[in-house]
C-alpha cells in the first residue's frame, strides 16, 4: 500500500480484502501526515483522536458485516473554516487562534456518516481571503509540486495535502475560486458545485452569496463521490437546494460525444502562453473524444473582477463585523486609555487581530455600502451581476459545457505578488464568473508547463449540471492519463 | 484621487477597526487602485437590469418556511465557552453607561 497515491476504490479494496483496518491505515495515514507536514505546512493541527475513533466505528461496522459507507476509512483533510466540533477552527486567523466549535458542519457530519476519517484542519489564507496562501497568520503553504511556489489560495493546505498524499480527499471553500485555482496549481481535481448544493451550515462565512464548499481529490471519481455524500438540503441552511442529489459516480464512464463544448473568446485574453497551450492541447484531445467544440462569447467578463470585489467584500465587511472580541475567544490586550470603552475594546480586538488583507477588504467593503456610495457601488455591482449571469443561461443554450483556463498563469513564487493587491485580484478573473453566476464549475488538470508546473482545464456547465460535468471531466482524464499527474 | 486619508479614517470607524498611521497611508493607496479599477463598471448600462438577489430561482417562496418546533439549546455553558471573558452566565465587556 502506497499511502500517497491511494484512491477511495483502493481503501474500500484493501478493507474488504483485509489487507489494512481502518484504524492501522487511520495510524499510518497520521504518520504520514505528521511526518510530511513540516515540508508544505498544509495542515495546522491534526486531530488523531477523532480520526481513531472514525476508524474504530468503521472497523466495528466492518466485523458486524454491516456496511461502512461510501468513505469507510478514508483519510480527509478539511480546511480550517470549516467547524468541527471540539476540534480548533481558526480560519488561518489570529483571532480565531483558539476557538473550539459547539458544533460540527453538515458536510462534515455527512461525510463522518459515510466513514470518512477526519485527520486534521488545513491551513488557508485567513478567513479565506487571497489566492497564494500568504495570508494564513499561520505561514505561507508551500506547493509540494514546487517547494518555493505558493499552492494557490485560499484552499492551499487543502489542495497541498491531496496533491502530497497527506490525504486521500479534503474539503475546501470556494467564494471567488479557492477550490478551483489552488487545485490548478498543485495538479489535482477541485470542485466548486451549484450554489446551495451543499450545505454551507458551519462553513465559516465570507461572502454568503458566494460561498460554496467544495472537494478536492487525486481522480474526479474521488471528487464526485465525495460531493454526492455530502450534497443536498439541509434544514440548518434555508438557501441549500432542495433538488434531488443523483448518483455522479454512477453516470460516469459514459460517452462524451457529440457534447458541445463552448470557448469563451474572454478567457484566452490575458493567458500565459504555456497555459493557454495545455487548454489548447486539452481542447484537441476533448475533440478526439468527440465533442463538438466551437467559440462563444461573455461579453459581461470584463466586469466580473470589479463586481466580485464589490459584492465579496460589502459581504465580507458585514459578516466578519462579529469579531469584537465578545464571543469569539480572542480579546485585544491592550489597556491603555481610550480602549477602556466598549467600542476602543472592538477597534482595538479588530485592529490588532485581522491581518493586512482582512482589514484592506473590511475598509472595501465598508466603503461600498457606506452612505452616498451604495448605489454606485453596491447596487450596481448586483445588477453587473444579472448581466454575467444571463450571458451563462444564454450561452448554455448554445452548448452543453464551457471550457476554459483556471488561471491565467501557474503557480508563482512566494512572495513575487505580495506587494500588488490590485493584480492578485485580477488574477482571479476566470473562476470568480462561476460563483458569481452560481453554476457548478472545476478544475482538472490538463498537463504540466515546461518548468513541471502544473495546469488545470477549467469546466462550467448548468446549475444542478453537476453529473454532466463529472462525465465530461472523467472522460477527459482517463483519455489523457491525467488521474494522479500531480 | 478616489479617496484621501481623513476617509479612510473615517471608513475605519465605521468598520470598527483600529488602524496604525503607516496601515492607513497604504490603505489610501491601495483603495485608491482598487477603487479606481471598480469604476470600470460605471461604463455599463445598466438602467433596465435587475440587481441580482439570489442567483437560484427554482424553489417555491415559501419552500423554507416551516412549523416552529421547539428543539434543546445549546446550553449557557456551551455558548459561553468560547468567550474571553465571561461571568455569572454572561458575556463580560467594558462598561458602557458612565455612573
Amino acid at each position: 500500500m502506497n499511502i500517497a497515491s491511494l484512491t477511495i476504490e483502493q481503501v474500500q479494496a484493501g478493507l474488504a480484502a483485509r489487507q489494512f483496518s481502518a484504524v492501522e491505515l487511520a495510524k499510518s495515514a497520521l504518520e504520514f501526515a505528521q511526518a510530511e507536514n513540516p515540508k508544505t505546512n498544509a495542515y495546522l493541527h491534526f486531530c488523531p483522536e477523532r480520526a481513531l475513533a472514525a476508524a474504530e466505528r468503521v472497523d466495528q461496522k466492518l466485523a458486524a458485516g454491516e456496511n461502512a459507507g461510501p468513505l469507510a476509512g478514508v483519510p480527509l483533510a478539511v480546511k480550517d473554516v470549516i467547524v468541527t466540533k471540539g476540534v480548533r477552527t481558526t480560519c488561518g486567523s489570529r483571532l480565531l487562534e483558539r476557538y473550539v466549535p459547539p458544533y460540527d458542519a453538515t458536510a462534515v457530519v455527512r461525510l463522518e456518516q459515510a466513514g470518512a476519517v477526519i485527520l486534521g484542519k488545513t491551513n488557508c489564507d485567513e478567513f479565506a481571503m487571497g489566492s497564494s496562501n500568504e495570508n494564513s497568520a499561520f505561514g505561507p503553504v508551500r506547493n509540494p509540486v514546487a517547494l518555493d511556489r505558493v499552492p494557490g489560495g485560499s484552499s492551499g493546505g487543502s489542495a497541498a495535502a491531496v496533491a502530497q498524499g497527506t490525504a486521500v480527499v479534503a474539503l475546501g471553500s470556494d467564494t471567488g475560486g479557492s477550490v478551483r485555482q489552488p487545485a490548478s496549481f498543485c495538479g489535482v481535481v477541485g470542485v466548486t458545485p451549484t450554489y446551495g448544493r451543499v450545505s454551507r451550515y458551519g462553513l465559516v462565512a465570507f461572502a454568503s452569496s458566494l460561498d460554496h464548499i467544495g472537494p478536492f481529490g487525486r481522480t474526479v471519481r474521488d471528487a464526485a463521490l465525495l460531493l454526492e455524500t455530502m450534497a443536498g438540503r439541509d434544514e440548518c441552511d434555508s438557501t441549500s437546494a432542495f433538488a434531488p442529489v443523483p448518483s455522479y459516480t454512477a453516470q460516469l464512464d459514459g460517452t462524451v460525444a457529440g457534447l458541445r463544448l463552448g470557448l469563451p473568446r474572454e478567457y484566452f485574453e490575458g493567458l500565459a502562453s504555456e497555459s493557454g497551450d495545455r487548454i489548447h492541447q486539452a481542447v484537441e484531445l476533448l475533440k478526439n473524444l468527440g465533442c463538438e467544440v466551437r467559440e462563444i462569447s461573455l461579453p459581461a467578463t470584463q466586469y466580473a473582477v470589479p463586481c466580485y470585489y464589490i459584492i465579496a467584500t460589502a459581504e465580507a465587511s458585514s459578516n466578519l463585523a462579529r469579531y469584537d472580541g465578545v464571543r469569539y475567544t480572542t480579546r485585544a490586550n491592550s489597556t491603555r486609555a481610550n480602549e477602556d470603552t466598549l467600542s476602543g475594546m472592538y477597534r482595538a480586538t479588530r485592529g490588532e487581530g485581522f491581518g493586512a488583507e482582512c482589514k484592506r477588504r473590511i475598509m472595501l467593503g465598508t466603503y461600498v455600502l457606506s452612505h452616498g456610495y451604495y448605489d454606485a457601488y453596491y447596487l450596481k455591482a448586483q445588477k453587473v451581476r444579472t448581466l454575467i449571469a444571463e450571458d451563462f443561461h444564454k450561452a448554455f443554450a448554445e452548448v452543453d459545457a464551457i471550457v476554459a483556463p483556471v488561471s491565467p498563469f501557474p503557480a508563482f513564487k512566494i512572495g513575487e505578488k505580495l506587494d500588488d493587491p490590485m493584480e492578485m485580484y485580477l488574477s482571479d478573473i476566470y473562476t470568480i464568473t462561476g460563483d458569481l453566476a452560481g453554476i457548478p464549475c472545476m478544475s482538472v488538470p490538463c498537463g504540466k508547463t515546461s518548468e513541471g508546473l502544473p495546469v488545470g482545464m477549467q469546466i462550467l456547465a448548468k446549475h444542478f449540471d453537476e453529473a454532466g460535468m463529472f462525465r465530461l471531466a472523467d472522460a477527459f482524464e482517463k483519455a489523457g492519463g491525467f488521474a494522479g499527474s500531480n | 484621487m478616489k479617496i484621501t486619508e481623513p476617509e479612510v479614517r473615517y471608513v475605519a470607524g465605521l468598520a470598527n477597526l483600529k488602524l496604525t498611521d503607516s496601515e492607513i497611508t497604504r490603505l489610501a493607496k491601495d483603495m485608491d487602485d482598487i477603487l479606481t479599477h471598480m469604476d470600470a463598471l460605471s461604463e455599463l448600462d445598466t438602467s433596465a437590469v435587475e440587481p441580482m438577489a439570489q442567483v437560484l430561482y427554482q424553489s417555491e417562496e415559501t419552500a423554507t418556511l416551516r412549523e416552529d418546533q421547539p428543539v434543546p439549546p445549546l446550553g449557557n455553558e456551551i455558548a459561553l465557552a468560547n468567550a474571553p471573558l465571561a461571568g455569572a452566565g454572561y458575556y463580560k465587556v467594558p462598561k458602557v453607561i458612565e455612573r
